[in-house]
């Protein structure tokens, strides 16, 4: 492989842009936010001056590595600190670089009243390090350092507003969620050392045909545990709607575009271990079907606009997971629309903080109507990502969405109905909820507190939303044209050539998602632009509107099946704690007063206990010599 | 009779020599300058000797020979490793003695006395602690390079004496200081005598007190077995005492508890390495071929150390006892090493040593931080919330945990890593499986005080976190980087390791 010396600039500047900005301190207030911006920039560019080079080289030369140093070298474990950027880490690199530098942009304007702003942007930089590393590492030891230092990074983030107890607590679930997914990785790595022998995907790969499927799939089943954490997929998922306390830059960047697609990335990059483990591919569509279809439902009952913007990438990433469960051929396809939805779903939060920032704050979207005048940028990027994410042609989600459905279709069999059908219905309930945001905010009347004077966001914000916007239009077409991204990430994915037999054909499925997309958006029309919209969520509703509500019961579920026996456990653990430990050390002090027993000499303070224990000690000591001599 | 001159190598033993130099000086310059003048130059006399001791040793570091004394020293790339190790952690810890804060102004006076008060008043500080600390690193650095018994039981007292002494100098709570510093003695004087009747066994079994005399009885065989596992059960029972494995170990907590912090930190990691040092040498080169007689034995010890430090640790409030405790748990880990008898538990064991004695002293620096009006607060209750009031400090403090606890990424799992996976080559598989189920004992109160320290709300009762002082801040950092980069970058320093790991016979 060829190698390049630069790639560590990638990493090595946004993490010396929040070194310099965490060490400086208040003294770089005022220019933190700028060298932040700035350094997500330039590393922008360094992915694009790679891509370049890449673009240069033949198709076999095209992954380029970098050996760092040697980090572990222990007996028979030889771990390299190494980077490997081929076809798929540069999508990542400029997906991360790029929508991370707009973002920093908006933050600068968003964050302008913030006296912290210099640490939030240090965060900010920490975290594009730590994601970078993550996608360009080239073992899976590399990259669970990255994957824990976006979990670090997107705690300090999300928590940015510790003072809020309420968002101090969401900040430690996600860390906790988070934890679970991390402990899948790491059993999968030390699976994969204990049966392969090495962690790197290199050698990984080189020797898939050896290993055996148990293993393999034992291997599956925790990368994918480790996705559905860092992804939000079911039945991991409860995290992501909390975690939308955070600042909205933060849901833009993390939980939107960057992040939360890092599950993603991991399956698709962990291909040759799911195509030989289809237990465990199986597995990944089916976690995929059910959270496309879970976000989808909390999505229409949710009044937060954050949260339904949350429950849609829940969805959409199930769309992600699911076309990287169909194997080979839909490898580039959920990268596609991981790509798409990097733009269109960012921009659709940042839109949402824009509107946010009009009104002091209010998510609550049962509050806002007729923003369309008063917000008319904001408006038309958050209107274009709406077109995209419904997957109306020629916007990006048409694209990448319609090639997930129809090679949902063609899996074949029941298998493909089923899936197709899901996707379909998916879409239309997506069509649903985004209608809503839609005509909820910025259409009907006004339902506004008495104190919100909305504005259009300063030109710092809304630029990056218009770029977002662009990205929303084009982005699709540009990667689809030609397949030029299947094309591009080719020689990564093992094709075996099958004979590709169309259960539909392709106009069909556009046709149906169309019509699908078509219904969803009707119902939404007749149901909330036709009708009244009420200020406060009306609470005579069917049960389905009420479980919807409370997130299809997942807090439930997690306290009944999770928190309740883990609290029980804990409880049990600081019972033994006391009881048994702390007892017997209480039990040894009592001892000592009360008797004389050898016990009292433990920890008595005596110093003659200390002795005879030591006296004991030994003799012990040759007593049991004498047993192993005779 | 017949006298010949000693012919010594004052090359290789230059290091020690430095030391001794550097101490008689610190007993001048007390005895005869004046007050005001005292600190600053014992603390340069003090740095400047370990940092020449320093420069010797790496200069010798590739020399091998058995006759740096007649005999009687051994120099060998282990050898040198060991030297470094300790004069490497003698330096930071002196940059923490050196806060006069710790240490009683008069340690002579007795506790609540008007001669005590006196001296607090006039703000003149005896400094013998230098002299003291200089005599201890000398002996500290002879104890592992020994080759004959009567040396390393010189070596072992040179060591031990000046210790009891520092044990006592305590300038708040000096009576459990006292407390602490005669128990200290009394339990060291008891385990010397157990040393000293299993050299006097090694010696009846061999007809020799040196190294060499004795291996090559034992591996010509032939010998009384009896006074041979005599001797070698109660020669381990002195050097178990010195490393506090159990049952040998309680004077541990009470010590670490009652000594000033600068000399627990000292005591805990310099002499872990002097007496590990030593415990390597002589089972991986005297002991060897008797390996079928102490091997069960130095497994049930291990084993039972490892647990009972990480189960107690987890009861302990005081954050000194618990570090006593964790000192425990890791003598344990050490002690696989010890087990392992190959080539990479021996490297395992050095990068372990070092790796330890840097955090320890790093983690025991910051207690010496958080304090109230009356010294320092080791109450573990009143470090709730650490993190909200001193980021760094509480940062710097997890960063010593989560090595200690053996988290990737720090110089602990590292360390904690190449030992057990050397014990497990070695065949030891009950002692690896006892170590990583301990470990995750250990993890557990490790975590519960980062929790304690950034999840709770801070208790107002006037605790506070002191600036660090120039030179404290030296150790920290020290400690810090070393940790880190020994957890993410080791492969130098193993590499070096590896490269001398060898003991000369």
């Amino acid at each position: 492989m060829t190698t390049s010396n630069s790639l560590v600039y990638l990493i090595a500047l946004p993490l010396l842009g929040a070194t310099i900005l965490l060490l400086a301190g208040r003294r770089a207030d005022k220019w933190g936010h700028i060298l932040g911006t700035l350094m997500s920039a330039s590393s922008f560019a360094v992915g694009l001056y790679q891509l370049s080079l890449m673009l240069g080289r033949s198709t076999e030369e095209r992954p380029v590595g970098q050996k760092l140093f040697e980090w572990i070298s222990v007996g028979s474990f030889k771990v390299d600190a190494g980077l490997l950027l081929d076809q798929l880490s540069i999508c990542f690199v400029l997906l991360i670089t790029g929508v991370g530098t707009l973002i920093h942009i908006y933050s600068i304007s968003y964050m302008s009243h913030d006296k912290d702003r210099r640490r939030f942007f240090a965060y900010l930089n920490l975290f594009i390090a730590a994601m970078l590393l993550l996608v360009l590492g080239d073992s899976y030891l590399n990259l669970y350092v990255g994957w824990e230092g976006v979990g670090l990074a997107s705690y300090l983030l999300i928590g940015f507003w510790n003072q809020k107890p309420a968002y101090a607590t969401a900040s430690k679930k996600a860390f906790v969620m988070n934890r679970v997914g991390d402990m899948g990785l790491s059993f999968a790595i030390m699976i994969a050392f204990a049966t392969v022998g090495t962690v790197s995907f290199a050698g990984i790969k080189e020797q898939v045909d050896q290993t055996s499927t148990g293993a393999l799939t034992a291997i599956g089943i925790m990368l994918l545990v480790a996705a559905a954490g860092k992804s939000a997929q079911f039945p991991l998922q409860a995290w992501l709607g909390d975690a939308m306390a955070g600042p909205t830059p933060v849901s833009a960047l993390i939980h939107a575009a960057t992040m939360v697609t890092a599950g993603v990335y991991l399956i698709t990059r962990s291909n040759f271990i799911f195509d030989a483990a289809p237990t465990a591919q199986l597995l990944v569509v089916i976690v995929g079907a059910i959270t496309l279809l879970f976000g989808a439902l909390i999505g229409t009952a949710k009044d937060d606009i954050k949260k339904a913007l949350a429950a849609s990438t829940m969805s959409q990433i199930g769309y992600m997971t699911l076309a990287a469960g169909l194997g080979p051929v839909g490898y580039a396809f959920a990268i596609m629309h991981l790509l798409t939805h990097g733009f269109f779903k960012a921009g659709m939060f940042l839109g949402a903080g824009s509107v946010m920032h009009g009104m002091n704050d209010q998510v609550n979207m049962r509050k806002y109507g007729a923003l369309r005048k008063f917000m008319p940028i904001t408006f038309v990027t958050f209107g274009l990502g709406y077109l995209a994410i419904l997957g109306v042609p020629p916007f990006a989600g048409f694209y990448s969405k319609d090639m997930i459905i129809e090679t949902a279709f063609n899996a074949g069999g029941i298998k493909g109905i089923l899936l197709g059908s899901i996707t379909l219905l998916g879409a239309g309930i997506t069509a649903f909820y985004m209608t809503r945001v839609m005509i909820l905010t910025f259409t009907g009347t006004k339902r506004w507190d008495e104190d919100a004077h909305p504005h259009e966001s300063p030109w710092l914000m809304w630029l990056p939303m218009a770029i977002l916007a662009i990205g929303s239009v084009s982005s699709g077409f540009l990667l689809s044209r030609g397949d030029a991204l299947v094309n591009w990430l080719h020689p990564l994915f093992d094709h075996h050539e099958e004979h590709e037999h169309h259960l539909l054909e392709p106009i069909v499925v556009s046709g149906l998602a169309l019509t699908m997309v078509a219904i969803g958006v009707a119902i939404a029309f007749f149901k909330y632009s036709r009708q009244e919209v009420a200020a406060i969520a009306p609470e005579n509703v069917s049960v389905l509107t009420k479980i919807a509500r409370q997130d299809l019961m997942q807090d439930r579920f997690n306290e009944a099946v999770f928190m309740r026996p883990g609290q029980q456990l804990t409880q049990v653990l600081v019972k033994t704690d006391e009881a048994v430990i702390d007892g017997t050390v209480r039990g040894v002090g009592q001892l000592a007063m009360t008797s004389s027993s050898l016990l009292r000499g433990v920890q008595s303070g005596f110093v003659r206990s200390y002795a005879a224990l030591i006296f004991v000690g030994a003799a012990l000591l040759i007593a049991g010599i004498w047993v192993v001599v005779q | 009779m017949e006298f010949s001159s000693p012919v010594l190598n004052y090359t290789l033993l230059s290091p020690m020599l430095i030391l001794l130099g550097g101490a008689i000086i610190g007993v001048l310059v007390e005895a005869f300058m004046s007050k005001a003048l005292r600190p600053f130059t014992q603390l340069s006399v003090t740095l400047g000797s370990l940092v020449l001791a320093l420069v010797q040793v790496w200069r010798i570091r590739n020399e091998q020979s058995l006759s740096a004394a007649m005999g009687s020293v051994v120099i060998d790339g282990p050898a040198v490793l060991m030297q470094a190790s300790i004069l490497i952690i003698s330096l930071i810890s002196v940059l923490l003695i050196a806060d006069a804060e710790h240490f009683t102004p008069l340690a002579a006076a007795l506790p609540g006395s008007d001669e005590e008060r006196h001296a607090m008043q006039s703000g003149n500080q005896v400094t013998e602690v230098y002299p003291l600390t200089l005599f201890a690193v000398a002996g500290m650095m002879l104890f592992p390079v020994s080759s004959d018994l009567i040396t390393l039981f010189v070596a072992l007292e040179v060591l031990s004496l000046p210790l009891y002494l520092m044990a006592g100098l305590s300038r708040r709570r000096r009576l459990a200081s006292q407390e602490a510093a005669l128990k200290y003695f009394l339990l060291g004087a008891f385990s010397s005598a157990f040393f000293l009747f299993g050299a006097a066994f090694l010696y009846g079994y061999s007809s020799s007190i040196t190294f060499t005399g004795i291996r090559n009885a034992v591996v010509g065989g032939g010998g009384n077995d009896v006074f041979l596992l005599i001797g070698i059960a109660f020669l381990s029972v002195g050097l178990l005492f010195k490393v506090g494995a159990v049952p040998f170990h309680a004077w541990s907590p009470d010590v670490y508890q009652g000594a000033p912090t600068p000399v627990t930190a000292f005591m805990a990691a310099a002499t872990k390495v002097a007496a590990f040092g030593a415990m390597l040498r002589i089972y991986y080169t005297v002991f060897a071929n008797a390996q079928w007689s102490w091997s069960p034995m130095l497994t049930i010890i291990a084993i039972i150390t490892m647990v009972f430090g990480s189960l107690v640790a987890i009861a302990q409030r005081d954050v000194k006892r618990m570090l006593a405790y964790s000192s425990i748990a890791h003598a344990g880990f050490l002690l696989t090493g010890v087990i392992a008898l190959n080539k990479a538990g021996l490297e395992a064991s050095l990068f372990y040593l070092f790796a330890y004695g840097i955090t320890t002293v790093g983690a025991f620096a910051i207690v010496t931080l958080v304090r109230d009006s009356a010294g320092e607060v080791t109450d573990l209750n009143r470090w709730k919330g650490l993190g909200k009031r001193s980021p760094w400090v509480a940062i710097a403090f997890a960063t010593f945990l989560l090595s200690f606890a053996g988290i990737p990424l720090t110089s602990g799992f590292i360390g904690k890593f190449s030992i057990f996976s050397a014990a497990y080559e070695s065949g030891a598989r009950s002692v690896v499986i006892a170590g990583v189920l301990s470990s995750a004992i250990a993890a557990f109160f490790y975590i519960r005080v980062i929790v304690l320290m950034f999840f709770t709300d801070p208790v107002e009762d006037g605790t506070s976190v002191e600036i660090p002082s120039s030179l404290t801040s030296i150790t920290v950092i020290f400690s810090i980087i070393v940790t880190i980069a020994l957890g993410v970058f080791p492969a130098p320093v193993l590499n070096f390791i590896s490269n001398l790991a060898t003991f000369i016979r």
